[in-house]
């Protein structure tokens, strides 16, 4: 299962982070910068896997955005990067032609489609068309 | 760029945006949470767009890193809130910023609880995914009904439906018990008919969990999995919106193929015929193509084919099939293949008959090796450990050697770990081992664990062929300059014990040693010089005839120590000196060091020990268990031609040495008094719970029994000779006694589940008894997992509680028979009738070939466990401490001899015990105020409250006040946590019951007398 999703840029800010496992506040900020310092110094060259404590994270970069998944050590892993991709695929057609820009003002929509594309650390839905249909819905209930 | 919709809101983020440093940063958050501070405080002139756009702007704030602890209750109060724009937020935010542990949640659970049950989807849904995000035990209980039946209503729209699937999953995970598998299976069938997809990939992972657990009860499940496996891999009824990039649904496919991979065999033949159709498909079919996200996808599913290829066994060919794909990928380009390749060849290992094509593979494996992606070398050592057998292991542990020099520190320790088990496990010669572990100290010192070189010496002591080899190793190393602390420990020890069996050559006359040894001394840390004085010692002794001009070097050492500050080097350097003035006698008092008693490798237990963390049971993990062949025990099946088998654990030849048989024979007399040793051997100055810890301790000073090993085993057994003991008293005298002797430290084990609510209680060579225990109010249930190791039955187990009388305690069936490998479960109810600290006993009995064992284990049904935390406001502690005015409700204790531990430590160990510290309400700092709830039949749940006031110039006194609405339960509470505070010396190995530690003051009537005569508590003294 997905332990926690964090999308940070190259500073190390982050712009998403959902965690599907209880930590404490403490915990989740030596998380996400122990996180940052894993991944932000890999050369492109690399697996886009890196063991994290008892786990796996699962990263890839678009731009300046590190979009990171921390899984279980027998999850697939190829699985899990292809639903990194999915999911900027979404935002990327939710938002025509996603920025960094658009995460940090939209943060909360951004929370949003997660919470349609993920539930309890699992995969909820795999179809673009109805993750963007849906959000239609709930924008016209605001 | 789109804007957030909310004006408020996307200036603050430009202001932030605009800050030119973090103080900025700090200076205008500060100033927005005043300002919403301000306005929550004030909440009438609150709009509810307003009140969202606060929330929203905490959400953000937090999301920089700082904290909005104030804002929860907000947040919270919004689920509540009647439009969707304000709920919506109330849901989202609580989920970022609360978890399953925060006590605001609990305010929550009616009206989420309303919203799922109401007639509002879009408020639904949002509940739904609060509690798939973070709900606890709690919404487990009490949403799980309602949760199913949203999933499996044929009213609901499939986006609810997907979303109570995953929340049932989560609730699941928190509480297994919340579905019942009776009712559920049916029902979990029928949800693979789905034709959404949506819906379908979320029942997926839920069936995953379900059926990691209990695959028995899905086994209707298994042919639906196969089917939608042909519907997608054929494609049918598939809508183009789940294919990616050209692949129907690709985590859909994985996801079931996961689920196969938790039933053990496909039996129908006509389903089985159907899923190898599709796996050959996926095997033959995955080509390699251009687009990154295709090939990955393609590729996700290929590599489950073969994960659930290598788990059904299937023919032979399509096995062949599955090595030679795994042979291509870990010599490709491609990053993440070759990882895979690789990680996929480890998990291969365990499949019968490939290793020998694996091995083949061993060249370009090496390379991997050296990588320069660490996620590859990791992948790369993993699989070299798992194939290492003794055919390659001079090849492989030397490659490893090779590598340590060059390899980052984040391998270097496991690294080492790795080489030395790889060498203990296949040495082809002793020789060889203690070569491989003098290198890898001189190598990587830093990372060699103190296990490694107690390992070596280890063998070394049993294994007198190899001493004067390893003497003479010890001294070439102390010839190099600059060696590691650890080298010199251990050519010290080794020199120490066996130089004289070099002393014709050389430069290794006791002199010469000494002085050799003597010019690292100042080099060394404190840890070190204890066993450098034992050395000289040793050396002493075995310079015969006396050599005046050395003795007198060593005994200007001993006087000097003899002043030492360090108490454990003071106390060698005394004894030693004295000892050694006893000139010839000296040779029977100090002799050489026993053989150490067999037992298993402390590391390959660590090994065997470092579990990864996991949602669901590895289903790889589960198999290893079925199956007796994994990689981890190779050992058993050496090919014919390769040395005469060895045991993991028989690297000793055949003993020569009388007084160990001697020593041996006594071992096997069962004394009369049950008692272990009737000679008491000098026990050593700090009883350390595993052997290997010996070599800390100072030498074996021996009694003329020679059973210096003995006393410790006593010791080590944890239950101070009981079990041991009791072992041994039942045991034939024809029989070979090498006493069952537990693995690990019952006692701490013990004390470890005291704490939390599962773990290992006993494990000895033959079996591992498991606990797991769920504790609500005065009730528990506790599930004993009685797991066999071997590969042979268990016969005549039997299981008997001892219950203390407050205790009411039912266990299940326990069947005489545990089957190889197997483990049962045995339910135990328990039922606290009234408080006391009195203590349950688990008397346990099997018979293991022709060897009784009987232990006689601690249950820790303890007091703590019918504690429940909660928190105190001032406005209800106060007059309820003030009620309960005086003895026998409140009681009050000056308390000496506490173990001294800085306040904060008291605190985290007042809430591991439930009892919940509730700061600020004790002015005085020094002080610590605490507050639970106990629950027993008699009191029900009754209120406790603490305060500990703590001397700040004398951390080991402190003085306890404790109140309750009980006196029984007052006195008892206060006696348990003065035990929890007050360092309890382990008491002596005496067949007399160990006195309690009760103050002679003070008792109530209550106190029982009754309990002596309770067989349980007699024990549980005893113990």
């Amino acid at each position: 299962m997905i332990r926690f999703i964090i999308l940070q840029n190259r500073q190390g800010k982050t712009r998403l982070a959902k965690y599907y496992v209880p930590l404490e506040e403490s915990e989740k900020h030596k998380v996400e910068y122990e996180v940052h310092r894993l991944v932000v110094n890999r050369d492109p060259k690399f697996t886009n896997f890196v063991e994290f404590r008892n786990h796996k994270v699962i990263y890839r970069r678009y731009a300046g955005l590190f979009f990171s998944l921390c899984v279980d050590i027998t999850d697939n892993e190829l699985a899990y990067l292809e639903s990194i991709h999915l999911f900027v695929e979404i935002l990327d057609h939710f938002f025509s032609n996603v920025c960094e820009l658009d995460l940090v003002f939209n943060f909360h929509k951004v929370y949003l489609i997660l919470d349609e594309f993920i539930l309890a650390g699992e995969l909820q839905e795999t179809s673009k068309k109805a993750i963007i249909e849906r959000m239609g819905e709930l924008e016209k209930q605001e | 760029m789109a804007l957030s919709g909310m004006r408020g809101l996307s200036v603050f983020i430009s202001d932030i945006r605009n800050c030119q440093n973090k103080e900025q940063e700090r200076l205008r958050v500060d100033k927005e949470l005043g300002n919403i501070r301000t306005r929550f405080k004030n909440e009438k002139g609150l709009t509810p767009y307003e009140k969202k756009k606060y929330v929203w702007k905490m959400l953000y704030i937090y999301m920089l890193g700082y904290d909005v602890d104030f804002g929860h209750m907000e947040a919270v109060s919004l689920i509540s809130a009647p439009k969707y724009p304000e709920k919506q937020v109330g849901y989202i935010v609580t989920s970022c910023l609360l978890n399953e542990n925060h006590d605001f949640l609990r305010l929550a659970i009616n009206t989420v609880r309303n919203d799922i049950i109401g007639r509002n989807e879009t408020f639904q849904c949002l509940a739904l995914t609060l509690v798939g995000n973070i709900g606890g035990r709690e919404f487990a209980e009490s949403l799980a009904p309602d949760v199913q039946k949203l999933l499996i209503s044929s009213s609901c729209r499939p986006l609810v439906r997907k979303k109570a699937a995953l929340c049932l999953l989560r609730l699941y995970r928190k509480n297994p018990d919340v579905v019942n598998v009776d009712g559920w299976s049916d029902r979990m069938a029928q949800l693979l008919d789905e034709r959404d997809l949506g819906v379908l990939t979320s029942s997926m992972s839920l069936l995953v969990a379900l059926v990691s657990n209990n695959h028995e009860a899905y086994w209707s499940c298994l042919p639906k999995c196969v089917k939608i496996l042909e519907r997608l891999a054929r494609n049918q009824d598939v809508p183009q919106e789940y294919t990616y990039y050209g692949i129907p649904s690709p985590w859909l496919q994985v996801k079931t193929m996961r689920a196969l991979q938790y039933f053990p065999t496909v039996e129908d033949p006509n389903t089985r015929r159907s899923l190898f159709e599709v796996l050959q498909r996926i095997l033959m079919g995955t080509d390699v193509v251009k687009n990154v996200n295709k090939n990955n996808a393609s590729h996700a599913v290929l590599f489950e084919a073969l994960a659930l290829v290598m788990h059904l066994d299937a023919e032979k060919e399509m096995m062949s099939q599955c090595v030679a794909l795994l042979g291509k990928f870990i010599a490709v380009r491609e990053p993440n293949i070759r990882y895979l390749g690789l990680e996929n060849m480890t998990r291969m290992l365990m499949v019968t008959d490939v290793q020998d094509i694996i091995k083949r593979h061993q060249a370009q494996i090496i390379t991997s090796l050296k990588d320069p992606d660490i996620s590859i070398r990791r992948r790369a050592l993993d699989l070299l450990y798992g194939m290492c057998d003794v055919s390659n292991a001079k090849d492989i542990v030397e490659e490893l050697l090779q590598y340590l020099s060059s390899a980052d520190f984040a391998m270097r320790e496991e690294l080492s770990l790795k080489a030395a088990i790889l060498a203990e496990k296949f040495a082809p010669d002793l020789s060889w081992y203690v070569d491989v572990i003098l290198q890898l100290i001189d190598k990587a010192g830093d990372f060699v664990s103190d296990d490694i070189w107690f390992r070596v010496v280890q063998f070394v002591t049993n294994n007198e062929d190899l001493q004067p080899y390893a003497a003479l190793k010890a001294r070439e190393y102390l010839d190099k300059p600059a060696i590691h602390e650890t080298m010199v420990k251990v050519s010290a020890y080794i020199l120490g014990e066996y130089s004289h069996l070099l002393a014709r050559r050389p430069g290794c006359s006791p002199k010469e040693i000494f002085h050799i040894i003597h010019e690292k001394l100042p080099t060394v840390s404190t840890s070190t010089i204890p066993i450098l004085l034992s050395t000289y010692a040793k050396i002493l002794m075995h310079t015969q005839p006396p050599d005046q001009e050395l003795q007198k070097q060593i005994f200007t050492i001993f006087s000097k120590y003899e002043s030492c500050i360090d108490a454990e080097i003071q106390q060698r350097a005394v004894e030693y000196h004295a000892l050694s003035m006893k000139g010839a006698a000296l040779m029977d008092i100090l002799a050489e060091m026993p053989k150490f008693p067999e037992r298993q490798s402390s590391l390959i237990k660590k090994a065997e020990e470092s579990e990864a963390d996991t949602a669901e049971q590895s289903a790889i993990k589960l198999r290893a268990q079925q199956h007796t062949s994994n990689a981890l025990v190779v050992t058993d099946q050496r090919p014919a031609n390769g040395t005469p088998p060895v045991s993991q654990l028989g690297l000793v030849k055949v003993p020569i040495m009388t007084n160990t048989d001697q020593s041996n024979a006594e071992q096997e007399l069962p004394h009369p008094n049950g008692a272990l040793t009737v000679v008491d051997p000098q026990p050593p100055s700090t009883p350390s719970p595993d052997l290997l810890g010996d070599l800390l301790g100072p030498l074996a000073i021996e009694g003329p029994s020679g059973t210096s090993p003995q006393s410790d085993l006593g010791v080590a057994s944890g239950l101070d000779g009981g079990v041991a003991a009791g072992a041994l008293a039942i045991a034939p005298v024809e029989e070979q006694t090498n006493t069952v002797q537990p693995i690990g430290d019952i006692a701490e084990r013990f004390h470890a589940l005291c704490m939390k609510d599962s773990g290992v209680l006993y494990e000895d060579p033959y079996i591992q008894i498991g606990i797991k225990a769920e504790w609500r109010a005065h009730h528990g249930r506790v599930v004993l997992f009685l797991g066999n190791k071997n590969t042979a039955p268990l016969f005549s187990v039997q299981a008997l509680i001892l219950p203390p009388s407050h205790l009411k305690m039912e266990l299940s069936l326990v069947p005489e028979t545990i089957p190889p490998r197997a483990q049962v479960q045995c339910p135990l109810e328990v039922i606290n009738l009234k408080p006391s600290r009195d203590l349950a006993v688990l008397d346990f009995i099997y018979k293991f070939g022709n060897h009784v064992v009987n232990v006689k284990l601690r249950l820790p049904a303890v007091l703590n466990k019918f504690l429940q935390p909660i928190t105190v406001s001032p406005e209800e502690f106060f007059p309820q401490w003030r009620s309960l005015s005086g003895p026998p409700l409140k009681l009050q204790e000056v308390v000496r001899g506490v173990r001294p531990m800085p306040l904060t430590e008291m605190a985290n160990l007042f809430n591991s015990l439930h009892l919940m510290v509730c700061p600020g309400l004790d002015p005085n700092a020094n002080n610590l105020v605490a507050s639970t709830t106990y629950y027993s039949e008699s009191t029900r749940a009754m209120l406790c409250l603490i305060r500990i006031e703590t001397d700040p110039a004398d951390r080991t006194q402190l003085r306890m006040t404790v109140a309750s609405g009980d006196p029984t339960l007052t006195f008892e509470l206060k006696e348990f946590i003065k035990e929890q505070l007050v360092f309890i010396p382990v008491p002596p190995r005496a067949p007399a019951p160990a006195p309690a530690p009760m103050p002679p003051q003070a008792l109530p009537p209550t106190s029982p007398p009754t309990a002596i005569s309770d067989p349980g508590t007699l024990l549980a003294g005893l113990l």
